[in-house]
């Protein structure tokens, strides 16, 4: 039974992860993102990787608590899908807030905190999906879940950059932190009181 | 121990909403009335008629009414934007479309279209404004007395946001000067406090729990930058009356500042002789300070401001510009801060 679940909710899924892509493509080709485009999109495309990253980290605990297993590549294919949009994320703002000025790209980096974090960020997932292809996995060995922890310092790091840009309200991401919360708390309480479980 | 002060506004002293809403009704079905009448269901023809050198008018498609009949009047003639000199520019004007849909008004949301969007319930009729401090004719002013004295005229002014972008726009008003003359403040009067009105039922975005503002949302200016002739209130833009969205019924404009400076919706303005409390200055003290000048020189920790980019821009074209100090606007306020370190006191 397990495979063809599995592949159920690969049809499922990646439809489900694409569309984000596809509206922000329709949105461009109606003229549809506002007077200030370029920052429009950049704001979406961020919200999307965000969003696809909280969810990768949500999959381990589902699977666990309701004894999913058919769920676990889920986390590999949400985190794969979050980087996909950082990268977007970071494309936009290079290519179209930027227009390539490596020099304003650098100073922004160096200079804006919010800009720090979200480079962190990204570049943390930058590694993951590098070290995310199965051969990879195999050769890294346990070392592999070390390296891959670190998806919780970027997801925390793209909540402040999140919080940190929008100053008037934290309605956004408090949305965010209280579903990243507990998954984080949950990871915490299985590494420190149930060694061996993980 | 427990201060006890008298309330702004005596019980006695508020309308029953039942006689306010048959006024309300009254009145809207009265203007629909005259304007039926006076221009033959026309109501683009209530105010600034065709041929009255306007430079700026919203397209009659999406034309709005007024919010009360006195106001028709009021706009009935509109000295146009003077040429040539800093009170108008020959820039490409930011489409009306865009001014009223992209908009920083964290009453409505923290969203730009939130304004358009959550705006619905806001009511610009009645006003009143309270004039309160150092100023020798305090009180509450219905805002039809307040705009009495004044006559009209377009300003055409750039708009810059300190999230780096800027706007072209045509606005209707008179200068902030005329109103401060008219409740006489006296010689103690060194700065004016500007409050937005505080009102969850028809402002969602103070419902909010999670909103880091403490309201009512308020701004300030020294004396002499309120004075000075290109301070403006703004009742209109683009020939036509502000929209909730933009800060119906009144608003303040002060070109050569940030954005955020130019206070929405009115209802209170305060004259004190110490340096009042803003809103961005309270929350974010190390990003915004009182004086908020548009300064190029000036870093700010989340947007460039030595450049801008000018709306609306495609997604493949660049309207990126540099930005001017005093956005500007230097020949003209320059000389309000000599002597001043402008780093210090940004």
């Amino acid at each position: 039974m397990a495979p063809t679940l599995r592949l159920r909710l690969t049809l499922v899924v990646h439809p489900v992860c694409v569309a984000p892509l596809l509206a922000l493509l329709l949105a461009i080709y109606q003229n549809d993102l506002g007077p200030d485009p370029a920052n429009e999109l950049a704001v979406r495309t961020g919200e999307w990787a965000l969003r696809f990253l909280i969810l990768s980290l949500c999959v381990t605990p589902i699977r666990k608590i309701f004894d999913l297993h058919p769920v676990a590549p889920l986390r590999r294919t949400f985190g794969l899908y979050s980087f996909f949009y950082a990268a977007l994320h970071v494309c936009v703002y290079v290519i179209f807030l930027l227009q390539f000025r490596w020099a304003e790209v650098f100073e922004d980096v160096s200079e804006r905190p919010y800009i720090t974090v979200g480079f962190v960020s990204f570049c943390i997932l930058l590694v993951l999906a590098l070290t995310s292809p199965k051969s990879v996995v195999k050769r890294l060995g346990r070392r592999w879940v070390d390296v891959h922890a670190s998806v919780y310092a970027a997801a925390l790091l793209a909540l402040l950059h999140l919080f940190w840009i929008v100053r008037a309200s934290i309605a956004e991401s408090a949305f965010y932190a209280i579903i990243l919360l507990p998954v984080l708390g949950y990871r915490i309480w299985l590494r420190f009181f149930k060694l061996g479980q993980r | 121990m427990l201060i006890k002060s008298k309330p702004d506004i005596l019980p006695s002293e508020i309308t029953p909403e039942s006689v306010y809403m048959s006024r309300r009704k009254f009145i809207v079905e009265g203007a629909g009335l005259a304007l039926g009448v006076a221009a033959g269901g026309l109501s683009t023809q209530a105010f600034a008629a065709d041929g009255d050198g306007l430079r700026a008018r919203a397209p009659a498609d999406v034309v709005r009414s007024a919010p009360a009949p006195w106001w028709v009047s009021k706009f009935a003639s509109i000295a146009p934007a003077a040429e040539g000199g800093p009170f108008s520019t020959e820039e490409t004007l930011t489409p009306y479309s865009d001014v009223v849909s992209y908009n920083n008004f964290y009453e409505f949301g923290v969203e730009k279209g939130d304004p358009i969007a959550n705006s619905g319930r806001f009511e610009a009729d009645p006003w009143s404004v309270t004039i309160e401090g150092e100023v020798d004719k305090p009180g509450i002013y219905n805002l039809e007395d307040i705009l009495k004295p004044h006559a009209l005229e377009e300003r055409i002014y750039r708009l810059r946001c300190v999230e780096r972008w800027s706007m072209v726009v045509p606005w209707i008003g008179f200068p902030l000067a005329d109103l401060i003359k008219q409740f006489q403040p006296n010689s103690k009067a060194k700065y004016v406090q500007f409050f937005t009105l505080f009102d969850p039922s028809q402002m969602p975005g103070q419902r909010s729990r999670f909103t880091t503002i403490s309201w009512p949302y308020r701004e300030g200016l020294r004396i002499d930058e309120a004075v000075h002739p290109l301070s403006l209130i703004a009742v209109g833009l683009y020939g036509n009356y502000l929209p909730p969205q933009n800060g119906a019924p009144l608003r303040l404009v002060v070109p050569w500042k940030y954005g955020f400076k130019s206070i929405k919706s009115i209802v209170k303005i305060r004259f004190t002789e110490s340096e009042p409390e803003t809103s961005w200055n309270m929350l974010a003290p190390e990003e915004y300070g009182f004086y908020a000048n548009v300064n190029p020189e000036v870093h700010h920790p989340r947007w460039r401001q030595d450049m801008e980019t000018r709306l609306p821009q495609s997604l493949f074209g660049s309207t990126r510009m540099k930005t001017e100090i005093f956005n500007g606007y230097g020949e003209q306020v320059a000389s309000l801060y000599s002597g001043m370190d402008l780093a210090r006191f940004y």
